[in-house]
């Protein structure tokens, strides 16, 4: 301000940070007893340089207990509402069950568990947030929620700060209203970390996105074992749709095949609950944290205070990855999920290397299901059944995104999914770009009176790009 | 404990039951020494010694500036839970960072042994709750370490004699890295623990040799042999007092009949006791560490060409600069000044003594041969007494020397040097010379004088006299010695048998 120079690109520009990043001197608590009350001292490097760049932090975002979920609906504060759930075109299409209904009982939910970071965005709070994504938890939202999500390819951007679920899985994710913005993002984020000795060596170039007009040089993948059991035909239609968008463009669309996909929710399943069962361990109440009043022991002590501090998601995930990794498990568990992790992400590598650019996939099975009808089921069926279009990739450590492209009959955003190569997220955010620009997804509309104090147009919201368009 | 200073070793002996093989359950860290073998006792308890073989595990503080994986300082003796980074104190979010310094000192470790050094080696997660561990598991290298299948040679004397003495070797199993733990401080009054941390994350290079000891002796000689190694090297401080060494593993032999399961000795009780946690029923849950990449050593020939020599470590490069080895020096020793094997190895046992012993040798006359014996019997003597290291002797070497050279000369006798020598060891600032002549303990070199005083010896001592000429001829030492007592050691002794039998013969 002083020296009449920006920062950077992102000075002045409000975001949101999910509570599992670190934030120096502002409470980080995962959504869980364990951590309420806990002060980081220090910033996540992604938060750090967020801040360096000149963004505001307007808050920590809500999400499932450490992370633990596919709802959003399982941290300590409360489910989070996805703001389509009072939207125009959502409430329009409701048919009114009974006159006796609460009025606000059928809220959906945001997907989660970057939940909260997806609402921010929706809802015009913040034109970006971050997010985590183990195994879709910021691309599943994303869909829900009708905005752009980001998985970066593991290792590209730091981890540092980053309170791990699973750490061969996790990366920081990025939520925007539009796919430059994401790009903007990442470009500031991107970039090793001496402090992260998982993130590459090599130096990031940011990037500006090139606006694609020919596709005809495109091959665009279409993996047919996505076609998963429970895929809704709306979805279905809108994932075909959007195949033959690029093949009237002139690209080469070809089905390919991912044998493996099948096996990725038990694999994720064993790696990523004995990943927990480690992650967790160092939560016993004597360095930081929740402790229990409990002191007849030191163990007693432990007990009580991990009973209290954390959920019965988070336990029931410990119990299990302790049991994968006992002496006599754990070839047959860990070891076989982690050949099977191998297997899964060679079959991207063949495809990737039988000349296809890009694959394009849907995000979610169906659009976000009412809160109440969400609940039915546990948070263990949840993330099974959830995350299985979105897992692969973190399997296989590749960069994904989802971009929002129509409303549902329901009147609710359904995204789909781009998977990419390796390091490559200049190619798949420039593919992800132009599929944005042919689908021009609705803005979401509040009832009127706040309607108009949206009069961004989506591309206008872009702002921080400086892609304005009329 | 004594042994857990700076840099400290600590000895995990372990102590393995038939068909069962011990795994490191948790010790209490302060005191734990257990023996691992397949030990069968022979009848009574403690007196014979163990019919099979004893392994070791060692393990020693790496000496660093920081940490393993943290950038903490490493110091002795700071004020509790001052050196704790946010790694240490295991604040969620924080992730590992390795430190080169760490490993270059266990690659070093590993060539000296003998090792093959992994050029590939992997860091994994080694879980179990304690209140000195606070991340709820330690960072270790259990499926591949960075060195294996080395070899450790080291002496003893045989039957405590030290001109008897055998070579022996014990196979090195592997080095591997790893992180220590915090400190733990048992209020029982309070019913409380403190805990420290700032040893949690300090480095830490576990050597583990094979069952290939016989006994407490052969145990003891090797983990001294590699202590010595080790403070050559400058990779590890390896402070351990050799009665420590001796003490713990004379109580396990102590509870012989109870071999068959592992006890650790718990110096507050003054015993051996029966390990806290079941032992083989600890499962560790082993996993990888997924925060830490493989670790990736270079050689010459596999050295990347455009590649930050900051971020490598190279082994060949390592291996050239390696200082002389312990057993390197004791030879050089040998051949260099001649003197007796087992001369060179307390030479190199006691710190700063062979210096000292160079340094004298350097500015005196007298043959090494000859300057050994003073240097072994008195000088050490005295600083055992003291309990001084060479370094901190009264007596510089220049002092010395300059004394040995007056003895040398032929200026005063042995015995007035002994005088001369302890009158040194008071620090008082006297030169050797000053002190002779303050005591008049010169040689006397009036043959006139000489001749004199023994004649007075040979008046006063008729008997003697009669003696010695009626054929018993040791009885002139008898003279001799009167005669010294007589000059206040001031005669030659040589010189003063000369005379006498000169005149005795006359």
């Amino acid at each position: 301000y002083r020296r009449g120079q920006p920062l950077g690109e992102l000075d002045g520009i409000p975001i949101a940070v999910k509570d599992n990043f670190n934030t120096a001197g502002i409470e980080t608590t995962c959504a869980s007893n364990m951590l309420k009350g806990y002060i980081s001292p220090y910033n996540a490097t992604v938060v750090q340089k967020l801040l360096d760049g000149g963004a505001v932090l307007l808050g920590k975002t809500n999400l499932d207990e450490f992370a633990m979920g596919s709802g959003s609906t399982d941290g300590v504060f409360g489910p989070v509402r996805n703001p389509w759930s009072y939207s125009r075109q959502y409430k329009e299409k409701i048919v009114p069950r009974s006159d006796s209904e609460p009025e606000n009982s059928n809220w959906v939910i945001t997907g989660g568990s970057s939940g909260g970071s997806a609402a921010a965005v929706s809802a015009f709070t913040c034109f970006a947030a971050l997010g985590s994504d183990t195994g879709g938890s910021t691309r599943n939202p994303a869909a829900h929620c009708g905005v752009v999500g980001l998985k970066p390819t593991y290792g590209l951007i730091s981890r540092h700060g980053l309170i791990p679920l699973v750490n061969s899985m996790d990366v920081p994710g990025i939520l925007t209203r539009c796919v430059d913005d994401a790009a903007v993002v990442l470009g500031s984020l991107a970039g090793h970390d001496p402090k992260d000795s998982t993130t590459v060596q090599d130096i990031f170039q940011p990037f500006a996105l090139p606006s694609l007009t020919d596709v005809s040089k495109l091959s665009i993948g279409i993996p047919k074992e996505y076609h998963a059991p429970g895929l809704s035909s709306e979805i279905l239609a809108v994932w075909s749709k959007a195949a033959d968008l690029f093949k009237n463009a002139g690209a080469k669309v070809v089905e390919v095949s991912l044998p493996h996909t099948h096996y990725s929710i038990v694999c994720y399943h064993v790696l990523c609950t004995a990943e927990v069962a480690s992650n967790m361990a160092r939560f016993d109440g004597l360095e930081y944290g929740h402790r229990s009043d409990m002191n007849k022991s030191t163990e007693s002590m432990y007990a009580a205070t991990r009973r209290e501090g954390f959920s019965d998601v988070v336990r029931g995930r410990i119990l299990s990855g302790n049991y994968f990794l006992l002496k006599q498990n754990y070839e047959d568990y860990f070891v076989k999920a982690q050949k099977v992790r191998r297997l899964i992400a060679n079959d991207f590598v063949k495809v990737f290397g039988s000349g296809v650019d890009i694959l394009l996939t849907p995000t979610t099975l169906s659009d976000a299901v009412p809160y109440v009808e969400f609940i039915k089921e546990d948070n263990r069926t949840r993330s099974t059944q959830d995350d299985i279009l979105t897992q692969a990739a973190n399997m296989a450590g590749l960069p994904a995104v989802n971009v929002p492209t129509a409303l549902s009959g329901r009147g609710l955003p359904i995204g789909l999914q781009f998977i990419g190569r390796s390091f490559q997220e200049k190619q798949l955010l420039t593919v992800a770009k132009w599929f944005e620009k042919q689908v021009q997804f609705p803005m979401i509309h509040y009832l009127s009176y706040i309607c108009e104090a949206a009069f961004f147009h989506p591309q206008r919201a872009c702002k921080v790009s400086g892609s304005l368009k009329n | 404990m004594a042994a857990r200073g700076c840099g400290g070793v600590w000895c995990r002996v372990l102590q393995r039951g038939p068909g069962g093989s011990c795994s490191a359950s948790r010790p209490r860290r302060a005191v734990a020494c257990n023996a691992r073998g397949g030990a069968v006792p022979l009848g009574q308890s403690g007196l014979a010694p163990w019919a099979a073989v004893v392994g070791l595990e060692i393990h020693a503080q790496i000496t660093s500036n920081s940490k393993l994986f943290s950038g903490s300082q490493v110091q002795f003796a700071a004020p509790p839970n001052s050196l704790v980074s946010f790694f240490d104190a295991s604040l969620p979010g924080t992730l590992p960072v390795l430190n080169r310094r760490c490993v270059e000192a266990t690659v070093m470790t590993g060539l000296a042994l003998n090792c093959t050094i992994n050029k590939k080696s992997l860091f994994d997660r080694k879980h179990y709750f304690y209140a000195d561990l606070p991340a709820g598991y330690q960072i270790t290298q259990q499926r591949v370490p960075i060195a294996v299948n080395g070899s450790l040679s080291y002496s003893l004397c045989k039957d405590n004699k030290m001109s008897q003495m055998v070579t022996k070797t014990v196979r090195i199993k592997q080095i591997q890295l790893e992180q220590d733990s915090g400190k733990s401080l048992h209020d029982d009054a309070r019913s409380q623990t403190l805990i420290d941390l700032n040893r949690a994350g300090v480095g830490l290079m576990e050597v583990v040799m094979e069952p290939d000891m016989c006994c407490g002796e052969e145990a003891a000689a090797a983990v001294r042999e590699l202590q010595l190694i080790l403070q050559t090297l400058g990779s590890s401080q390896a402070i351990m007092a050799d009665y420590e060494i001796q003490r713990q593993i004379k109580e396990l032999e102590n509870g012989g009949t109870v071999l068959n399961e592992t006890r650790a000795f718990d110096s507050k009780l003054g015993c051996t006791v029966p390990m806290r946690d079941k032992e083989g029923k600890q499962d560790y849950r082993f996993m990888p560490e997924p925060n830490l990449p493989p670790l990736i050593l270079y050689d010459a020939k596999s050295l990347p060409a455009n590649v930050n020599h900051q971020q490598v470590v190279n082994i060949d490069w390592i291996h050239e600069r390696l200082p002389d080895l312990p057993s390197v020096k004791r030879a050089k020793l040998v051949e260099l000044y001649g003197i007796l094997p087992e001369h060179s190895f307390t030479l190199v046992n006691e710190d700063g003594l062979m210096d000292f012993f160079e340094d004298v040798v350097k500015q005196t006359q007298m043959k090494p041969k000859k300057v050994i014996g003073w240097i072994l019997s008195d000088l050490l003597s005295h600083l055992k007494q003291h309990s001084l290291t060479a370094k901190e002797s009264p007596i510089s070497s220049f002092l010395l020397a300059d004394l040995l050279n007056l003895l040398e000369n032929g200026d005063i006798s042995s015995s007035a040097a002994k005088q001369v020598f302890e009158e040194l060891w008071k620090g008082e600032g006297k030169t050797p010379l000053e002190i002779v002549k303050e005591k008049q303990l010169e040689l006397i070199q009036d043959q006139e004088e000489l001749e004199q005083i023994c004649q007075a010896v040979i008046d006063e001592r008729e008997k003697e006299v009669m003696a010695i000429k009626g054929g018993n001829e040791k009885v002139i030492n008898k003279l001799i010695g009167l005669v010294r007592k007589a000059t206040r050691g001031r005669a030659n002794p040589l010189l003063v048998k000369q005379i006498l039998e000169k005149k005795l013969s006359e």
